[in-house]
């Protein structure tokens, strides 16, 4: 934003929209990440914190909505401020599923944590929500900077954590072949990295909503895809 | 009556507007008030079934543009208009054109209402009957009752048509003033910031009649209110110091305006 508003007032609701969005980001990002590292290390307490969080979250969203709903009300937004607006809450939305699925996550380690959680399935979950992490905290960066090239690049990154998960579908799915025993736990987690593939999905949503913002235009092309987990059924030798 | 539902008389008139021939087609428009350059080669072409908004701050040129297209700042001593305004094919500063007949052809709607101080009745009638557009009373009893219909004003008066338009309400002695432009059956109504004097209802009404206009008059509205351009022009000019900044479809306009200087208008921001 290159120039002020005469109203400084309709400024000011801006910058609280974008603040509150930065906000609810910094959030969502702890705690899809304590999530995972609770999972990892079967930390109940950890997990508990995560999902009384959520709480938060849920509520600066519906924050986020009201204010928005005002500023529209008063201010009739066109143009750039209009695409600002709109975007704050499609974003502040986004956010809050980020959010829920760090809870849902963080809900299973009770139940996978009587056997805990196999090395090498760790070490997966852990890379897969590595890479979601940084997608999410790169596409907060550029909320920030609101630069549609940088939202276009992130957005063509969301194919490595979709091959990234359908390969650890694939080892999940071995376990559960070689002993029935680990169908309970490796279901979990199967769930438990699908929610993580759902927040690099969120953070391409996110930088989506930037570019619109930006250059008030959808971008170009169909979004990578490389989840190819739905049409593994048969790996039986 | 043919019948079209509402929504695909709105189709026909977008398909209309779409392959729209230019009712008015401005070439390098310039003006000048004495040594002072008003207007700077204006291109500007007036779509036909279409309501295109002028806007643009105080003293851009926008009214002043509006009123060449009836030559209205033929009135103005000092005022040079140059370039090229054709209406169909007519170029309407020819020294062949009757000035009179032009304005009857491309009719007016002003800031302030100003009715006629006579009666409803004759607000109306005056201009079909200085142009003979009436054979007889009956004729123009029809011309009057069409005319106040089409302005959707003939339920609240036709009871009174009898009375002094200058007693009706603010918003009725403006949608007085359309009926009584409609009259005279022009192609074009030109339309300088027709609602600033009323209130939100009034200007509601005059905005829907304004959206049921479009149907069968070319229509071009000058408004310093940005929501009103939104609300009922289908193509907008934007105006700044003099030129002709940037002309979208309204829509484009809104959301996302080529121009720099529009985008800092319309949002409310210094340039």
């Amino acid at each position: 934003m290159a120039s002020t508003h005469i109203l400084s007032a309709y400024d000011d609701e801006l910058k609280y929209l974008s603040r509150r969005i930065s906000e609810m980001g910094g959030l969502a990002e702890q705690m899809c990440s304590d999530a995972v590292r609770a999972l990892v290390n079967s930390d109940a307490a950890l997990a508990q914190k995560v999902i009384s969080d959520d709480v938060i979250l849920d509520h600066a969203e519906r924050e986020i909505g009201d204010k928005a709903i005002v500023t529209i009300a008063r201010r009739q937004p066109v143009a750039a401020d209009l695409r600002e607006i709109v975007g704050s809450l499609r974003i502040a939305s986004d956010l809050e599923r980020v959010g829920d699925l760090g809870k849902n996550t963080a809900k299973r380690v009770i139940a996978v944590q009587g056997t805990g959680v196999p090395r090498k399935l760790a070490r997966g979950l852990e890379h897969l929500s590595d890479l979601a992490l940084v997608q999410l905290k790169d596409v907060l960066d550029v909320y920030a900077t609101r630069s549609a090239e940088k939202a276009e690049a992130i957005r063509s990154r969301d194919e490595e954590i979709d091959a990234m998960y359908t390969s650890l579908f694939r080892e999940l799915l071995t376990y559960m072949m070689e002993d029935p025993r680990n169908i309970t736990t490796c279901t979990h987690l199967l769930f438990c990295a699908k929610n993580i593939e759902r927040i690099g999905d969120h953070a391409t949503n996110i930088a989506e909503t930037i570019y619109y913002m930006t250059t008030g235009a959808q971008p170009e092309g169909d979004r990578p895809k490389d989840d190819s987990s739905n049409t593994l059924g048969a790996i039986t030798e | 009556m043919n019948m079209m539902s509402e929504s695909a008389v709105e189709k026909a008139l977008d398909q209309k507007m779409s392959d729209a021939s230019h009712k008015m087609i401005g070439k390098d428009v310039s003006v000048y008030y004495g040594e002072k350059r008003a207007l700077f080669d204006v291109n500007l072409n007036v779509r036909e079934n279409t309501v295109t908004a002028l806007i643009g701050p105080s003293g851009c040129g926008k009214s002043t543009f509006l009123r060449c297209l009836n030559r209205m700042n033929d009135t103005i001593e000092n005022c040079r208009v140059t370039g090229k305004i054709t209406l169909d094919a007519d170029d309407i500063y020819d020294q062949a054109i009757d000035v009179v007949e032009l304005r009857a052809r491309v009719g007016m709607v002003f800031q302030k209402p100003n009715p006629f101080p006579k009666t409803i009745y004759e607000n109306i009638s005056y201009g079909p009957r200085i142009h003979g557009l009436s054979k007889n009373k009956a004729d123009m009893d029809q011309i009057v009752e069409a005319s106040l219909q089409r302005a959707g004003l003939w339920g609240e008066v036709k009871d009174r048509l009898h009375e002094s338009g200058t007693g009706l309400s603010g918003g009725q002695q403006q949608r007085l003033c359309i009926a009584r432009a409609i009259a005279v059956s022009p192609e074009v109504i030109l339309m300088d910031e027709p609602c600033s004097a009323l209130d939100p209802i009034a200007t509601a009404k005059v905005e829907e009649l304004i959206h049921e206009l479009r149907a069968n008059y070319t229509i071009v509205i000058v408004t310093h209110s940005m929501q009103q351009a939104a609300r009922v022009s289908q193509r907008t000019a934007m105006f700044h110091l003099g030129q002709l900044v940037e002309e979208n479809d309204t829509d484009k306009m809104f959301t996302n305006p080529d121009d720099q200087r529009t985008q800092d208008y319309i949002m409310g921001r210094f340039g």
